[in-house]
Parts: structure tokens; C-alpha cells; sequence
């Protein structure tokens, strides 16, 4: 089975993040930049897959010049090769532009499964799977909590408001994965001695055969108007508690009619 | 004034309160038309909706549109967005809900703003992101504006409407039923409110100390009719389990009280309930981040101050 890992570089999870003053997109120099943690999600489940059967797992990812860490580190993790789509031109791409290339670069290449994480930890849309599969016209089946995929089907529990869904359907398919799928694993000392060794495919949008008047900021279709800092909340009440904090809080809530 | 398309979400057949909510919101944009995609739509469904506003109702009667993931219900909206030719398209922010915005968008060649905790009159767009840190202003400028808001954004209002009923016929094509449900599990939720929608959130973290901890947090979820939350540390430890997650990689709530209980309130944690409306915080460190949301705080145990705390409030419900 040949699967596609897609993976975004995203400010560290528990840095403050925000945009810039020049153009409203996300300030990436900011904060240190690591694999967006839902994404590992999804490489450790394409290794589990190969491992239990057999095949080729290929991380992709589009980003600048330092989301090759990020491909490094999917590697690092066992995924044999990757695929890095990086220029200039791609700053500022939206969701749209973004599942645009990124579905431009899978297809053709035999990917039975094209897996993301459910949702990066930056922008929190979750659209680019469902994008990237009405691209493609390939079965969506995401929001995985578990995945089974034999010969030349897919079948998931996709999670719901309610609990969740078992949801089939005929290979290729997009999955998106949500963090209770697995625990992914941390890379071993061996695993990043041959990470450096594994082929990784630099593309320009050029390579890609990508329309560049469909990337980047000038071709987003929403537009930032102006953004600001939310106002400090006023300070509110804090009292230590003297035996009596439960009551104080009772009081608290009924003054506000909660209670 | 041009239709403001209105996708209703609901369960068991009955509207669910954050379609009401959009409808009011529509009710600012234009004039509001709910569109109902599946088999069980029914007059009394139809009764709520044209109560809360909405002038037209557009009714997709096929199960299609539910036996397959997501495609069906973006292919449906799409045509009625065709002859319709809407001001903008308003769906709930749910996991469903994005990914219907986001098909829908690249069929319509439209720009999508998700997570929108309001819409200006103009079609200006507010995003609360980055954990609530940021607040952002912007507006598609390209196609019919497609925005999901998310719950508990506005207030329903009670403004009756024509509801007219407009049955629309969509054949669903082959590619849109590539992937099939073939089977759906409830999961045993007990008595609380969902999490996503609820009005008063009670949640625990590390402090909790325990999977046998909850119990305190969860008498005090009961006394207020609240859903229950958990920080991260405390589901990743496996003291809760991982759905009731709030937090950056978790959901994100948006309450009218929500109650934090031995949570420390990192930005992974913020991320998920700084626009709650009103926060209580308990805690035992008093340099814990989590006192600057902080509209009424104590700095305590949370096991003597939460069961207190329930006593309290089940004595003054009487």
C-alpha cells in the first residue's frame, strides 16, 4: 500500500502565536516551528498500516524552506520518503490555494491513502482534507478514531457529535485522523541517523506545474481587514479561600443569576 | 434584500438551537432562509424554523444526503446556492459543518471563513484565534460569502416569518457517494449536555489528581446542569475521557459560565475557552495563568472549595 502522509510546519503548540503588522498572514518567525501534532497522528497510523502489511509511506508537505524539518522529522519516525513544495510564491495561500497545490502534487502518483492530521493547531479550519478530496474526487472519510485498511478498501470509525460512524469506502480515499487514534512515536537515535540518508523531492510550483495566479496572497479569496490584540480582560475577583471559598462562589454565581 | 442561506443542523428531527441562532444572525444579513438536507424533516421542525425567522425553507427530502459523508449535503447546497444566488451561506462551526463549508467552496468558487463568532451587516466577518488572543476582521472577496459561526455566537430570536416550504429535487451524483456510512453508534452520554452547545461548563485539570477526582467536578457539572470538561493533562493522564477535551487540540467552547477547576490554563488550554462569557477559577496556586480570565476566583483546594461549592448551590435551588 503506498500512502501520503500530508504534514504542516506550525508555530510550537505552546507558543503565543500571532500575525503580522505587514500583511495579516501568521508570523512563522515568531515561535520555533515544529510538525503540527495532529499531523504526527497520522504518520505514526500510515507506519502501523505498512508495518502490519507492507508498502511506502511519503510525507508531503508545503511550507518554506524551514518546514524541511518537519519532513525530517516524519522520516525520522520511519516514513521512507518526502515530498517538499516550497516558493516564494506559495506565501499567504489560503485553505484554497493550499488544497488547490496540494492536490495538484498527490494525484498521478498511486497514493492509495492520502492521510492528514484532522486539523492544524495555527489556523484550526479542518478543511484542507475535505478540500483536498472534492479536488480529487476521491472518498472523504475523515475524523478517523480508527482505521482499517485492507486491499482495496477503507474502513473508518469517523467521530461525531453523538459518538461516531462506521464509514467505508473503495481505496483511493483522504483520511483525516483525530488524536485518539494512537499515541505516535518518538523517534529513535537510528531513526534520525537514516532519516538523513532518505530522498526527500524539492518542487517548485513550477515543478509542480502549478498555476501561480491561483497561490499565494493575492489569490485568496478572503482578506484580512484589520486584527488586533483582544482588549486585557478586566481583572476580576480573587479571594483565598477561608473555609467558606465554595459559598463565596455560590454567591458569586447568584449575584450573576447562574444560580 | 438578498437570501441569507441558513443550513440547519439537527438531531432526531428536531432544529437545533444553533440553527436558531444563525437564523437571527441571517436576520442582520438579509432575509433568512433555513435549508434542511435529509429525510426526516417534518411540519413541526418546519413550525420552529419559521418562528425564528426564516421567510423560506428549503427542504431536500432524500437520504442520500445522510447515508454518505459530507459530498452530498455540499452538492445539495451548491444547487440551491445556484438559483437561489444568495448574499452569503451561514453554517454551524462543527467538524461536519467545516467540512461542507469547505466543499462547497471549492465547488462555488467561494471563499470560506470558518469559526466567525460574528458577521457585521456588511458581510465583515469576526475570528476570535490564536486561543481568543487575536481578534480578526475579515470578508470573502471572492464568490457568495460562505461563513460558519460558531455556536453560542448570538442569541436566538423569537421573530415569526412566512416559512415557506420549497421542495428542491437534487440528484447526488456518483462521486459524492464514495464513501458510505454503513453504520452509526451512540455513545452512552448519561444526563449532561453536549460539551460544544452547552451554557455552563464545569471542567478539571491536573489538580483533580485522578481519574476517582472527577467525581467532585462531575456533582458540581450536575448541580448547575453543566456538561463536564478536562484539560489536557488530566485526558492525556486518562483520568477523563478524550472527547470531553477542551483545549487547542480538544474543542473549543464558548459558554456562558465556565468553571475551571485545578487547571493551570496554558495556551493550550486557553485556546479552547477564553471567549467564554463569564470564568470561575479554582486553584491552589495563586501564579497560575489561569486567574487572569479569571472573573471570580478562589485560591484553594478544589476539594474542600468545589463540594462546598455544590452543597451551596443545591441548597439554593432548594
Amino acid at each position: 500500500m503506498k500512502i501520503a502522509v500530508c504534514v504542516k510546519q506550525v508555530p510550537d503548540t505552546w507558543a503565543e502565536k500571532k500575525l503580522r503588522d505587514d500583511d495579516s498572514t501568521l508570523d512563522r518567525e515568531a515561535a520555533d516551528g515544529v510538525m503540527n501534532e495532529l499531523d504526527e497522528y497520522a504518520v505514526e497510523e500510515a507506519l502501523r498500516i505498512t508495518e502490519a502489511d507492507s508498502g511506502e509511506v511519503v510525507v508531503v508537505t508545503m511550507g518554506p524552506e524551514r518546514a524541511a524539518e518537519t519532513v525530517r522529522k516524519a522520516l525520522s519516525m520511519g516514513a521512507d520518503a518526502g515530498i517538499h513544495l516550497v516558493d516564494d510564491a506559495l506565501h499567504g495561500s489560503d485553505a484554497l490555494a493550499t488544497s488547490y497545490a496540494l492536490a495538484e502534487v498527490l494525484k498521478d502518483r498511486g497514493f492509495d491513502l492520502i492521510l492528514f492530521g484532522s486539523e492544524s493547531t495555527d489556523a484550526r479550519m479542518s478543511v484542507v482534507p475535505a478540500m483536498v478530496a472534492e479536488h480529487l474526487g476521491l472518498p472523504q472519510v475523515t475524523f478517523a478514531q480508527k482505521v482499517e485498511a485492507t486491499g482495496s478498501t477503507v474502513r473508518i470509525e469517523r467521530l461525531t457529535e453523538y459518538g461516531y460512524d462506521t464509514v467505508e469506502a473503495s481505496l483511493p480515499a483522504v483520511v483525516s485522523v483525530v488524536e485518539k487514534i494512537n499515541e505516535p512515536r518518538y523517534p529513535s537515535f537510528k531513526g534520525i541517523m537514516a532519516a538523513k540518508k532518505k530522498p526527500v523531492e524539492t518542487l517548485s510550483i513550477g515543478d509542480a506545474g502549478l498555476d501561480a495566479s491561483r497561490l499565494g496572497l493575492s489569490a485568496a479569496w478572503t482578506s484580512v481587514a484589520e486584527f488586533a490584540a483582544r482588549p486585557p480582560k478586566a481583572a476580576g475577583t480573587v479571594v483565598t479561600d477561608e473555609g467558606d471559598g465554595g459559598v463565596k462562589i455560590a454567591e458569586y454565581l447568584s449575584e450573576q443569576k447562574f444560580v | 434584500m438578498a437570501e441569507i442561506l441558513v443550513l440547519v443542523e439537527a438531531a432526531d428531527g428536531s432544529v437545533k438551537k444553533v440553527s436558531l441562532e444563525l437564523l437571527a444572525l441571517a436576520g442582520t444579513l438579509g432575509t433568512p432562509a433555513a435549508v434542511w438536507l435529509g429525510p426526516d424533516y417534518s411540519d413541526a421542525a418546519g413550525a420552529t424554523l419559521a418562528e425564528h425567522g426564516a421567510e423560506k425553507i428549503y427542504v431536500v427530502d432524500s437520504a442520500d444526503l445522510v447515508d454518505y459523508v459530507v459530498a452530498p449535503k455540499a452538492e445539495a447546497l451548491a444547487q440551491i446556492m445556484g438559483s437561489a444566488n444568495p448574499g452569503a451561506v451561514l453554517i454551524a462551526s462543527t467538524a461536519e459543518g467545516k467540512e461542507i463549508a469547505a466543499r462547497l467552496a471549492v465547488k462555488t468558487g467561494s471563499g470560506v471563513i470558518t469559526d466567525a463568532v460574528n458577521v457585521a451587516a456588511d458581510l465583515t466577518a469576526t475570528q476570535s484565534v490564536f486561543g481568543g488572543s487575536t481578534i480578526v476582521q475579515s470578508k470573502v472577496t471572492s464568490g457568495t460569502p460562505i461563513i460558519t459561526v460558531r455556536v453560542n455566537s448570538v442569541a436566538p430570536q423569537v421573530s415569526p416569518a412566512a416559512g415557506t416550504r420549497v421542495d428542491v429535487s437534487v440528484d447526488v451524483s456518483d462521486t459524492a457517494k464514495l464513501a458510505k456510512v454503513t453504520d452509526r453508534t451512540v455513545a452512552a452520554k448519561g444526563g449532561r449536555p453536549e460539551l460544544a452547545e452547552a451554557a455552563i461548563v464545569v471542567s478539571g485539570g491536573r489538580g483533580v489528581n485522578g481519574a476517582d477526582g472527577f467525581g467532585v467536578i462531575e456533582a458540581l457539572a450536575d448541580s448547575l446542569g453543566a456538561a463536564v470538561g478536562a484539560s489536557r493533562a488530566a485526558t492525556d493522564a486518562g483520568w477523563y475521557p478524550h472527547q470531553y477535551q477542551v483545549g487547542q487540540t480538544g474543542k473549543t467552547v464558548s459558554p456562558q459560565l465556565y468553571i475551571a477547576n485545578g487547571i493551570s490554563g496554558a495556551i493550550q488550554h486557553r485556546a479552547g475557552m477564553q471567549t467564554s462569557k463569564t470564568v470561575v477559577v479554582v486553584n491552589k496556586d495563586p501564579e497560575a495563568p489561569i486567574f487572569e480570565l479569571a472573573d471570580f476566583g478562589v485560591v484553594g483546594d478544589l476539594f474542600s472549595v468545589v463540594p462546598q461549592l455544590t452543597d451551596e448551590i443545591n441548597k439554593r435551588k432548594g
